[in-house]
């Protein structure tokens, strides 16, 4: 809540003058009663002009209530929405800031819905607050205090209605609050099977799940309505209650307001506007329960939201590490007994792992599924931190260099290959923003992406989300031309050209040979990494040999049963 | 589906719910007339006061009386009916949505992969949920509120009808300013909604992809475009947040102006009518202040009850004719297959997913215990294939028969038992490991589940989870592409199926797990019918058949050998994969 109030506080102005003007509207309404006694005390006797006086004093309190009430819906609506953009924009800079750990623990659509209903909800809580909190209370206890101006002697009565309605209304919000939470699980469990329901079609009809997963969705959907029958009953009772309570009021008033016009302390028409005093508050108390229900929800959307903006964000170098300069003999890159363990996993990804490279060499790395290859070099960039062990770049401790300036340095091109909606130029760019047009068609060249290029049209073709338009080889030799226009030191090519085929992946790697830069190739394929300077063979995260092609085949019995499986002879 | 054909199948949904509805129509009569008698005997009360002295305390106390009665009634029914339409609200959506997902088993598949999931989603739980809203909507303020303004009209025709119509001409102004705001409001929430939508695309691609623009370094410019947009919607959600909000001061500025209205007559009124037989007296005045005060507010909950509801209507049109989707044709009293054998056989099959033809003239023969892989580039119809033979989907044209009897005549259950089927896309529940390995046989062994993940090297994985084979997958999970495939292939060899299908089956595992899963396999196939589908040749080179397929034909059929032999489609695509420099 904090972050929700720090935001807020850029709107300090509106979010005063918001209530204050709520204020002075209800105190608009608060004098009608007072008005409408003096018609029913004087002004049947003193005659028609006071009745036309008094409408005219009603209809500009009407006016004055109209303009009071527009001015605070405004400075109401310009603070929400205000923090409402500034929580979203505070979002997205610390969402961008995480590690990817935390990318890995949170999961994008976790971070969307943080930015999108959260936010929109908080915001309406904040309106709603300014606009409505705020004034309930004022007309409440503005309605009490207008009692007493009228009748002392009467007004008690409100002083023993509010407390009980305050402990009603808060003892059945007391009981719904959980309730509420409870509706909320069940419908993320119900949403969630009609989601895998659909997705998994084929599986379910497959193993003839259908009945028996709408069994479970029947019980799951049934669970669900119990818990919303269960908070609707509770929350039912608020509206009747407060009904009966205030009218109980309203016979007591009338009662004592009867003695008192008996005894002489006041007049008839003290009565009425005691009354209409005690309906004004009924009015606005069941707005105000409907109004809390809102408001809870949006504390509970605020939490969300201030528990992400709490998040520690990626240290930009980690300072337990002595900085060190780069040193002109170093290897390109190191890994020195290296061990990772990917948070909450059971077993490390990586053990005992060492590795480097001079200058300009290609290294290649091979190993099956989930024998580590990816990890090892997302380590490269601090993409995640060793748990163990050192990862040097140019002689320099990883961890010493701040994040920004090692990324600069390394380019890297994902196993996923992703591209984004906008021109093939301004995804190249992401490279680096500067490059010219030259430039990017150099890095298109040499990743052997220009037929690509030429035949959507050249660098101003569209590329639509996540670059549909594109098929996998096309994105992945894009994707390595966007690595190629960084000029990095180091190129990590994390299995991105397995949807190449296999000359267009000589043609490459020859391209590739070419630059004075450190290549990475991560692979499953063999021929992918067979003429690099040296192999690393990885299995289930331990190194199972390293070495050249030719060293391996000759002593590795792992290497050759990979190389066999994909180089059968040719019949 | 028209919103009245949408109202009458609602209706006609709560049909079992008539008594509810009944006690729900008795209650909000209930509850209106205790809230208006109670105004209406305030009314009665205050006219007992007279004067120092001269109170009618006989008659006030029965009018006290008669308002603690009222109120009492009123909270009754008040909490009677908010209950009974809860309880019939409720229940329709738990029914709409049972109902649509049951739906979705008998719909074709064709046509679940040709919406998108999020929109069917949609429709089983947000749609649903907004149809019944709105009928709970209509019970606790639609019903309420008519009955609310022709009980306070009523009444105060029936006292001094003179005023009533004043009233009456005044407040439907209220129901037009809501109108008129709510028209310009409209505009402006479109342009709030379309700013929306392009803030939140590119929030969600870009954090979608959040380790790419790590990677390049591009949170910057990132921030740069996001605040841009952000204060697009920031200008847009100002304008629509205000205009909307500015309808309840309107209702209450026009309230106010009735409100003195009826102080101006009604005192007016008062003073007039003081020596006549059947004054005005003050009390009633009271009494139609009160009336005056409440009878806004029904106009204005309904204009939205009314926007509210039609949305209702039209949601529930969606569910309805969703429910109305063409089903998969009843196989009710189809022939119930037991344990194949595994002969196939398919006669000039042809199947289409539009009205253009997508396989044509499919002609196979297959004997049981063969091996059959389907080969070809992308989308030339392999996936559909093994579709036509689950009867995922059913051909247009021509027959597939199973041991001699046409698929379409046995049950689909009883076919798809004898398939054991591996996926392209690796789908597993949330749900623990345990559950997913057992999906297709619940009754299995502690035993016969480790042999099995063993057979499939997942046992070794499987046990390096968290809680082993207890741990829960999420929707994304903690397992990677390969690992979930074998999980897959694990959930089949516990079934032990007389024949098989491997759609893609091995193409995230590398080479080398490959080999290891394919002895497994081959074990498992040993008697078996198999289907094998896979870009990989070396997955299919010990296949006893190959049919290789370009554009929805099979336009090779044979062995390895006859096929490279023949130096044809096959040949080219064999040596496309395998040339080496």
């Amino acid at each position: 809540m904090n972050h929700l109030f720090s935001c807020l506080k850029r709107y300090r102005k509106e979010a005063i003058l918001s209530p204050l003007f709520k204020l002075l509207e209800a105190g608009m309404e608060l004098l009608v009663p007072l008005v409408v006694k003096a018609i029913l005390n004087e002004g049947i006797g003193s005659g028609k002009m006071y009745i036309v006086h008094a409408f005219l004093v009603l209809a500009a309190f009407a006016v004055a209530g109209l303009g009071f009430a527009l001015t605070a819906q405004y400075f109401a609506a310009k603070a929400a929405v205000g923090t409402g953009a500034e929580l979203r924009s505070r979002l997205f800079a610390k969402m961008q800031s995480f590690s990817f750990t935390q990318i890995d623990e949170m999961g994008a659509s976790s971070m969307l819905t943080r930015m999108t209903s959260d936010v929109e909800k908080t915001q309406t809580g904040i309106n709603m607050t300014l606009r409505l909190l705020l004034r309930s209370p004022i007309v409440v206890f503005g309605a009490t205090a207008m009692a007493f101006v009228v009748d002392a002697g009467s007004a008690y009565v409100f002083l023993g209605l509010i407390p009980i309605l305050a402990i009603a209304v808060f003892a059945v919000m007391a009981v719904c609050i959980p309730k509420y939470r409870k509706v909320q699980e069940d419908l993320d469990g119900v949403y969630l099977s009609a989601r895998e329901n659909l997705t998994g079609a084929r599986v379910i009809r497959a193993f003839r799940l259908e009945e028996k997963e709408s069994d479970a969705f029947s019980k799951k959907s049934d669970r669900l309505r119990r818990a919303q029958e269960r908070v609707g009953r509770a929350a039912a009772v608020t509206g009747p209650l407060t009904f009966a309570l205030v009218n109980a009021a309203v016979v007591l008033l009338i009662g004592v307001g009867a003695l008192r016009v008996d005894g002489g302390a006041i007049a008839q028409g003290d009565v009425v506007a005691l009354y209409s005093y005690l309906a004004l508050i009924l009015v606005e108390l069941v707005k105000f329960a409907n109004l809390i229900v809102t408001v809870s929800k949006a504390v509970s959307s605020a939490k969300r939201i201030g528990a992400v903006l709490d998040m520690a964000e990626e240290p930009q170098t980690t300072a337990t590490v002595p900085a060190e300069e780069p040193k002109d003999g170093a290897a390109a890159f190191a890994f020195e007994d290296v061990v990772f363990t990917y948070a909450g996993a059971g077993a490390p990804a990586l053990q005992h792992v060492s590795l480097s490279a001079g200058r300009g060499e290609t290294v290649g790395i091979l190993g099956g599924t989930g024998s580590g290859k990816s990890t090892l070099v997302k380590l490269l960039p601090r993409f995640y931190e060793a748990t163990e062990g050192r990862v040097t770049v140019a002689g320099q401790d990883v961890r010493a260099v701040p994040a920004e300036r090692l990324r600069a340095r390394i380019g890297y091109v994902p196993q996923k290959t992703v591209l984004f909606t906008g021109t093939i130029a301004e995804n190249l760019r992401w490279g680096n923003p500067s490059a010219t047009d030259e430039e990017l068609m150099r890095a298109v060249e040499l990743a052997q992406a220009a037929d690509v290029v030429e035949g959507k049209g050249g660098l101003s073709a569209p590329v639509e989300q996540e670059g549909r338009n594109l098929s996998g080889g096309q994105r992945q030799r894009l994707a390595i031309a966007r690595a190629l226009v960084k000029k990095p030191e180091i190129l990590i090519l994390d299995d991105s050209a397995s949807a190449l085929d296999y000359a267009t992946d000589a043609r490459l790697r020859a391209a590739l040979r070419t630059l004075d830069c450190t290549v990475l190739v991560v692979s499953q394929r063999v021929a992918s990494v067979m003429h690099a300077d040296r192999i690393l063979l990885l299995d289930e995260g331990h190194v199972a040999d390293s070495g050249t092609h030719a060293e391996l085949l000759a002593r590795s019995p792992l290497y050759r049963e990979i190389y066999a499986s994909q180089t059968e002879v040719r019949s | 589906m028209s919103k009245r054909e949408a109202f009458k199948t609602l209706l006609n949904y709560m049909r079992r719910d008539w008594a509810f509805f009944l006690l729900a129509a008795l209650s909000a009569v209930g509850v209106v007339a205790g809230q208006l008698l109670c105004p209406y005997f305030a009314g009665r009360a205050v006219d007992c006061i007279l004067g120092e002295g001269s109170v009618l305390w006989d008659e006030l106390a029965r009018h006290l009386t008669a308002i603690g009665i009222s109120a009492a009634a009123a909270m009754v029914f008040w909490w009677l009916l908010a209950v009974t339409g809860n309880r019939i609200a409720y229940r329709l959506l738990s029914a709409l949505r049972k109902d649509a997902f049951k739906k979705v088993a008998r719909l074709p598949l064709k046509y679940i992969d040709n919406r998108p999931y999020g929109d069917l989603v949609g429709v089983i739980v947000s749609d649903a949920e907004t149809a019944s809203d709105g009928i709970l909507l209509a019970f606790n303020q639609l019903f309420t509120g008519i009955l609310t303004i022709f009980g306070v009209l009523g009444i105060m025709l029936a006292v001094r009808w003179e005023i009533a119509l004043a009233v009456f001409c005044i407040t439907p102004v209220s129901f037009f300013a809501a109108r008129f705001i709510a028209r310009r409001t409209f505009a402006a929430a479109k342009r709030q909604t379309e700013a929306r939508a392009d803030e939140t695309a590119f929030a969600d691609e870009m954090l979608q992809n959040l380790k790419v623009v790590k990677a390049f370094l591009r949170e910057e410019k990132n921030a740069e475009i996001f605040e841009e947009k952000n204060e697009t919607l920031r200008k847009a959600s100002l304008k629509a947040t205000f205009f909307s909000s500015t309808v309840n001061p309107t209702t209450r500025f026009i309230n106010a102006l009735v409100y003195a209205a009826v102080v101006l007559i009604g005192g007016i009124y008062v003073l007039l009518t003081a020596d006549m037989g059947t004054p005005f007296t003050v009390g009633s005045l009271t009494m139609f202040l009160q009336y005056a005060n409440q009878y806004t507010k029904p106009f204005n909950e309904i204009s939205e009850v009314a926007a509210e509801f039609q949305s209702a209507l039209a949601s529930a049109g969606r569910v309805f004719s969703f429910l109305a989707e063409g089903e998969e044709v009843s196989d009710r009293d189809n022939f119930v297959l037991p344990a194949a054998e595994g002969r196939v056989e398919a006669a000039d099959a042809s199947f289409s997913y539009t009205d253009r033809p997508f396989i044509e003239n499919f002609d196979l023969k297959v004997e049981p215990g063969m091996r059959v892989a389907i080969v070809g580039p992308t989308g030339c119809g392999k996936t559909t294939l093994i579709g036509l033979l689950m009867r995922f989907y059913d051909v247009t044209g021509g027959a597939i028969y199973l041991d001699g009897h046409d698929i379409r005549t046995v049950t689909r259950a009883s076919l798809r038992a004898n398939f054991g089927m591996v996926l392209q896309e690796t789908w597993l529940k949330t749900a623990t490991v345990r559950e997913n390995l057992c999906m297709g046989r619940e009754d299995c062994s502690e035993e016969e589940m480790f042999a099995a993940a063993r057979a499939a090297k997942a046992d070794a994985f499987i046990r390096r989870l968290p809680k082993g084979y207890d741990t829960v997958l999420g929707e994304e999970g903690t397992l990677s592409e390969g690992q979930r495939q074998l999980l897959c292939i694990a959930r089949v060899m516990l079934c032990h199926p007389p024949m098989l299908i491997l759609d893609e089956a091995t193409s995230n595992i590398d080479t080398r797990t490959e080999v290891l899963v394919q002895e497994a396999f081959a074990e498992l196939m040993k008697g078996r019918t198999c289907f094998i589908v896979a870009h990989r040749l070396s997955t299919v080179r010990s296949a006893d058949l190959i049919l290789v397929m370009d554009r929805g034909s099979i336009v090779e059929q044979g062995t390895h050998e006859e096929l490279l032999a023949r130096g044809g489609f096959y040949a080219s695509l064999y040596r496309a994969q395998f040339s080496r420099e």
